[in-house]
This record gives C-alpha cells, sequence and structure tokens, in this order.
C-alpha cells in the first residue's frame, strides 16, 4: 500500500475541529475510496491485526479507562452500545408484598427494590434469586430507615405458602411456596464462599414510622437493559476519540504567555530557550475541545486541532454486579456470537 | 430473509429481525472493506420494529457468500480485539501488582510501624 498525499491523509485519519464546526468527521470506509491513486483501503485481517493495539489506563473494582487503537468507529460503537443495552445482568423483577403499612406505595417501592443492583458474578437464567425483606419499626420508638442491607437472600427459595384452592390437599406434603427449587442455592459451588447480597448496603429504600412494617419477597431475574434500566450492568459506558493539539508555528513569548492563559484546561506548557519563551503542547489529552485556544484573531492559523479518528479512549463504569474488565470482554463475545 | 432475485444473487437485501444499528452498522463497515462489495448499505424501516435491512450488491459473487464472509470478518476481528484486550489488562494488573510491591518494600524499609501491624 502505498502513501496519501498529506493532506489526504489528515482528512482520513483525523477530524480537524475549525473555530465554525469541525469538519471531515465520516470514516472512509469504501474499499475503493483511494483505487484511482492506485491506494488500496479495504482492511485485511492481518493488517487490522497488525495495527490494533490497547493501552488499560486505570483500572479498579468499579471502572476502567482504556485507548483502543486501530478500530474504526462502527465497531468501538458496536461494543459501547452492547455494554449499555445488551449485557445480562440479574436485577428484582417480581416482588410479593405481604404486608406494606408504611407510607410508600407498594408500587413505587417494587420499582425502588428492581434497581437496587445485586452482587452476583454469575448471572443464570437457570435459577431466580429470591430475596426476604422484613422490618417493622414498633410503637413508641422511633422512625427508622430501611436500607438495602435489609434484603435477606433466600436460598431455598420462597418462604411464602401459597393458598391452595381445594382444601383436601395432602397435609403431609411440604406446603406449596411460590417457587420449585429442587435444592438449596448454598449448594450451588459458586455461592458457597460468596452470598448474594446486594452490592451496596446502604440504599435507602423506604422509611418507616411508628407502628409500620414492610414484609415482601423479591425475585431477582436475569435480563437486558433494551427491557429496563435496571438489568443495565453499567452506569454508563463511553469513549471520545484522542485529542490532538498541533502549534503550526512557533508561538513565543507574550503570544505563549496568552496562549497558555487561554486554555482552561491549562493544556499548554512553556519552555525556556535562554533568550526566549515558547508555547509547547503537554496534555493534550486533557483537550475537551472548548476551541478557546483558536478564537480570537489569527489564531486559527497558529493552533490546529484534530482528534484522531481510529484512537479511542473507552471508560467504562460497572454497577458492580461484574468487573469492568469482564464486562467489555463479554461485550466483544456478544457481538461474536451474533455473527456466528 | 433474503429478498434478491433468481436470476441475478449479485445483489440482494437482507431482513434480520431483532437486530439494531449495533449489529448492521458493523457489518455495514466489514462489507465496505470487502473489495468485491460495489454498495452497500443498512436502514430500519421504522423505529418501533425491530428489524433492519442490510443491501448488498457485488460485482458478481452471490451477496449471499459476500454477507457471510462479511460475518465471519467480523468476528475474527473481535476475536482478536478480545484476546488483545484480556493481554492488556492481564499486563496492566502484573505491572501494577510490581509498583504496590515497590511502594510496600519502600515503605517497610522506611518506617515499617504501620506495615508490621
Amino acid at each position: 500500500m502505498g502513501q496519501l498525499p498529506p493532506h489526504l491523509e489528515l482528512q482520513r485519519s483525523r477530524v480537524s475541529c475549525n473555530k465554525d464546526a469541525p469538519i471531515h468527521t465520516e470514516s472512509i470506509q469504501y474499499s475503493g475510496a483511494y483505487a484511482s491513486m492506485g491506494i488500496d483501503n479495504s482492511s485485511r485481517l492481518d493488517r487490522f491485526s497488525n495495527n490494533f493495539r490497547v493501552e488499560v489506563v486505570r483500572l479498579n473494582e468499579d471502572d476502567m479507562e482504556f485507548d483502543m487503537i486501530g478500530i474504526d468507529a462502527a465497531i468501538a460503537n458496536s461494543f459501547r452500545r452492547i455494554l449499555i443495552a445488551e449485557l445480562p445482568k440479574m436485577a428484582i423483577e417480581k416482588v410479593l408484598i405481604a404486608n406494606n403499612t408504611s407510607i410508600i406505595q407498594d408500587e413505587v417501592l417494587a420499582h425502588r427494590l428492581g434497581l437496587v443492583p445485586i452482587q452476583n458474578d454469575q448471572p443464570n437464567e437457570k435459577n431466580t434469586i429470591v430475596f426476604k425483606l422484613h422490618v417493622q419499626c414498633k410503637r413508641g420508638s422511633p422512625r427508622i430507615t430501611v436500607k438495602s442491607d435489609a434484603l435477606k437472600w433466600l436460598p431455598n427459595g420462597s418462604e411464602l405458602v401459597k393458598e391452595t384452592r381445594n382444601a383436601t390437599s395432602d397435609s403431609s406434603s411440604k406446603p406449596e411456596t411460590y417457587t420449585y427449587f429442587c435444592c438449596s442455592q448454598e449448594t450451588i459451588p459458586e455461592f458457597v464462599k460468596n452470598p448474594i447480597i446486594p452490592k451496596y448496603p446502604d440504599i435507602i429504600i423506604a422509611k418507616l414510622g411508628p407502628g409500620q412494617e414492610i414484609e415482601l419477597e423479591a425475585y431477582a431475574v436475569k435480563g437486558i437493559r433494551k427491557t429496563h434500566a435496571k438489568w443495565s450492568p453499567v452506569a454508563t459506558a463511553w469513549y471520545r476519540m484522542l485529542p490532538e493539539v498541533v502549534l503550526l508555528e512557533d508561538i513565543e513569548d507574550d503570544l505563549a504567555e496568552e496562549l497558555k492563559s487561554k486554555c482552561p484546561v491549562n493544556l499548554f506548557d512553556i519552555e525556556d530557550l535562554g533568550k526566549g519563551r515558547r508555547a509547547t503542547v503537554a496534555r493534550p489529552r486533557a483537550c475537551t475541545l472548548c476551541r478557546e485556544c483558536i478564537r480570537g484573531d489569527d489564531w486559527e492559523k497558529r493552533v490546529a486541532l484534530h482528534r484522531v479518528k481510529d484512537h479511542f479512549i473507552f471508560t467504562i463504569e460497572s454497577t458492580g454486579a461484574l468487573p469492568p474488565e469482564v464486562l467489555f470482554t463479554e461485550a466483544v463475545k456478544i457481538l461474536e456470537d451474533t455473527n456466528a | 430473509m433474503e429478498h434478491g432475485s433468481f436470476t441475478d444473487n449479485s445483489a440482494a437485501t437482507f431482513s434480520l429481525t431483532d437486530e439494531d444499528h449495533t449489529i448492521a452498522n458493523a457489518v455495514r463497515f466489514t462489507l465496505n472493506q470487502d473489495p468485491r462489495v460495489t454498495f452497500c448499505g443498512y436502514s430500519i424501516p421504522h423505529p418501533s420494529e425491530a428489524r433492519v435491512n442490510i443491501r448488498v450488491q457485488t460485482t458478481g459473487d452471490p451477496a449471499r457468500e459476500v454477507l457471510k464472509d462479511a460475518c465471519q470478518n467480523l468476528m475474527l476481528m473481535c476475536r482478536h480485539v478480545r484476546s488483545t484486550f484480556d493481554k492488556a489488562v492481564e499486563d496492566f494488573k502484573a505491572s501494577n501488582a510490581v509498583k504496590a510491591m515497590k511502594i510496600d518494600s519502600q515503605d517497610s524499609s522506611g518506617d515499617d510501624s504501620e506495615e508490621s501491624e
């Protein structure tokens, strides 16, 4: 593959952010786009494999940031969309309310419960997770706040007994409840060491006054965000293109000072040349594209703002069910499977 | 579902149900990268209907095969992304563990009152 002339290469690989509007925002995907110049724009898998890189910037339990380099926006966006809308997670879906004398209505309470993130490494459609919540505020005692740690996991399934219609049913058999668990979930190897609990113990669910009581059972099932936001495994996931700031000419002395003070994120530094000062680009990643630096007379001729089209700064914030790096791997697997 | 003609199989529209921009845009990208494709594009006929139509026109090869190849390509790309990503995360964790160890050792050599307790 030959080389494109510099001005076309700039159009192909960078978004130019001018004073009025960004230009060359589209990515050139068509394989024959540069055929007349004898340049092959088609992507060979080996070429992609050689160029693609991932660099992790930050990684902890809840969120991560990494750079994806050498991939088209179409694919990166698919990953983002899958992370947000198609990754399955467990969330409370059905709530059986046995008693609720608090001021919060049943349906509002059920909705609040649905949004509580549950710590569960194994989203599994085979088993429902059952929680019990039973809190009472005694008469004469002060008001209490019900927090998410009041949700207790029931590994043996529901404890609420179903009312059977025929009274002649066999009294010796086990009373019929709302779930049919053949064995306790505590015996499932994944749950032996880490029992299922809400991810955060201090989410306020309701407040009870003296004499009020809530008794309910909540059933968590597997779902995806397309159905309801409570099944979202990520708080959010987003990417931005890498900013690139180019100084088109040497900016010296007073102009350098002016440039440094123009930038609200303090992107520029000034280096001392001995007999003068010159502005340098120190922290291009911090650029928010506010375009302050190209505002005013002639500044557009001195500074150029670009974004690198195939360099994505990807951020994933997990809600806690799965660590972010696992989420991304799962997302890629989903895209892989839809094509298989 | 495939809509095309019996006599000329080099052009066809594929209608995928229960899919959206996520897959269609990615497939369009890989299709566009294929030199055999003269035209490709996708549309979502109605926003409240989970369906995408992908149009493929080729230089002569059956559109169906070209689309299959594009999907295959996308899958292989994903596989490569996954392995690269896993490796990057592993490397990051390893290098971080080394860094943490170094900090610990510096701390313990300076004052080990907190570390030992």
